[in-house]
């Protein structure tokens, strides 16, 4: 399946129609030998008319962007995000450093010498806080699952 | 053909001023919808909190005032733009039988409210809520989300979203001009509590 694996929010029924603004498509599988690092790309997709923090938000007050990873079998040593936007919204005096619609994170994995050969799952988080122009959305963490095949 | 002229401008001035006369009425209309008739308003769901003294916060202890009740957060920019006229709205009407209650959202609770609190000089009373507060309002998902509550308790206008701080203004002075129940202005109420 070309989409690969796709993470979706953990939302209860009546916030459904609009806490569901961030979607993010893992890649389908991570492969690579001991020892070796295996580059993986992310692909988050926004709802239109909404923004999220970056991973370097303007204010201290806000809320980044952010990838956690947990694995027996890899280790997580780097995400790297694309530039931010730097725009303007009505609630801010200043410019805000945001993401909008469709952008791409790419994480870098060393494959453990320890990991034994064959299938497992990498597991991950992606936390996020949302706004339009006008009202923000509690901050969400979106459940990741990629399946690794470790090989000789 | 002055006589015509004539005639069509004054039937112009005429038509221009009926014109203006409805937008100002169609004006007043658009600021009175906001606040719902008597009859269509349901009840606040009572909540039972503590504020940020440990005191508990009861929203029926509010009955026989009108309460702003705003729900936001320290990470929703859109909210802080409200909070400084929250400030004013309280100075200036609580002795009109008016009370400010915010509701933090923040999963961090106090930790991240009260330095909040003192930095901004919030002079109404403040509580942390959760999803489950947020639920008996019919879920609370975006802030700021606020409800302008009547003084008989009921929720006269609500607003999810950043709104204008006249569209606030109205509504409260519409409500504090109003007897309970009756939905209709009391100026004679005015300032008497």
């Amino acid at each position: 399946m070309a989409a690969g694996l796709a993470a979706v929010l953990l939302i209860t029924p009546l916030a459904a129609q609009i806490s569901n603004v961030l979607f993010v498509t893992a890649p389908e599988k991570i492969e690579g030998k001991r020892n070796e690092v295996v580059t993986a790309d992310f692909k988050l997709q926004l709802r239109t008319g909404f923004h999220v923090n970056s991973n370097t938000p303007s204010d201290d007050y806000l809320i980044p962007l952010k990838f956690t990873f947990a694995g027996a079998t890899v280790q997580a040593q780097e995400v790297t995000f694309p530039k931010p936007r730097m725009e303007k919204y009505p609630f801010s005096a200043k410019p805000l450093s945001v993401f909008t619609g469709d952008f791409k994170t790419t994480a870098k994995f060393k494959i453990l010498p320890t990991a034994p050969l064959g299938q497992s799952l990498l597991t991950g988080k992606l936390r996020y806080q949302a706004c339009s122009h006008t009202a923000c959305l509690p901050p969400k963490t979106v459940d990741i699952k990629v399946p690794v095949e470790v090989k000789n | 053909m002055n006589q015509l002229f004539r005639g069509v401008l004054v039937a112009g001035l005429a038509g221009a001023a009926l014109f203006l006369g409805g937008c100002t009425k169609s004006t007043e209309d658009v600021r009175a919808a906001s606040v719902k008739p008597d009859d269509r308003r349901k009840m606040a769901p009572d909540f039972s909190l503590k504020d940020s003294d440990g005191k508990p916060v009861k929203l029926s202890d509010y009955k026989g005032k009108v309460v702003l009740l705003n729900f936001w957060a320290t990470w929703c920019g859109p909210c802080k733009v409200e909070i400084p006229w929250f400030i004013e709205f309280e100075q200036k009407y609580k002795d009109k039988g008016f009370a400010v209650v915010g509701i933090s959202m923040d999963e961090d609770g106090w930790k991240a409210v009260k330095p909040y609190m003192a930095e901004k000089h919030i002079n109404y009373r403040m509580a942390v809520g959760d999803d489950s507060l947020g639920s008996l309002y019919g879920g609370v998902d975006s802030l700021p989300t606020t409800f302008v509550i009547d003084r008989s308790g009921k929720i006269a206008a609500t607003h999810v979203g950043l709104v204008s701080k006249s569209d606030y203004q109205n509504e409260i002075e519409q409500l504090i001009g109003s007897r309970p129940g009756s939905g209709a202005p009391n100026h004679a109420a005015r300032g008497a509590n």
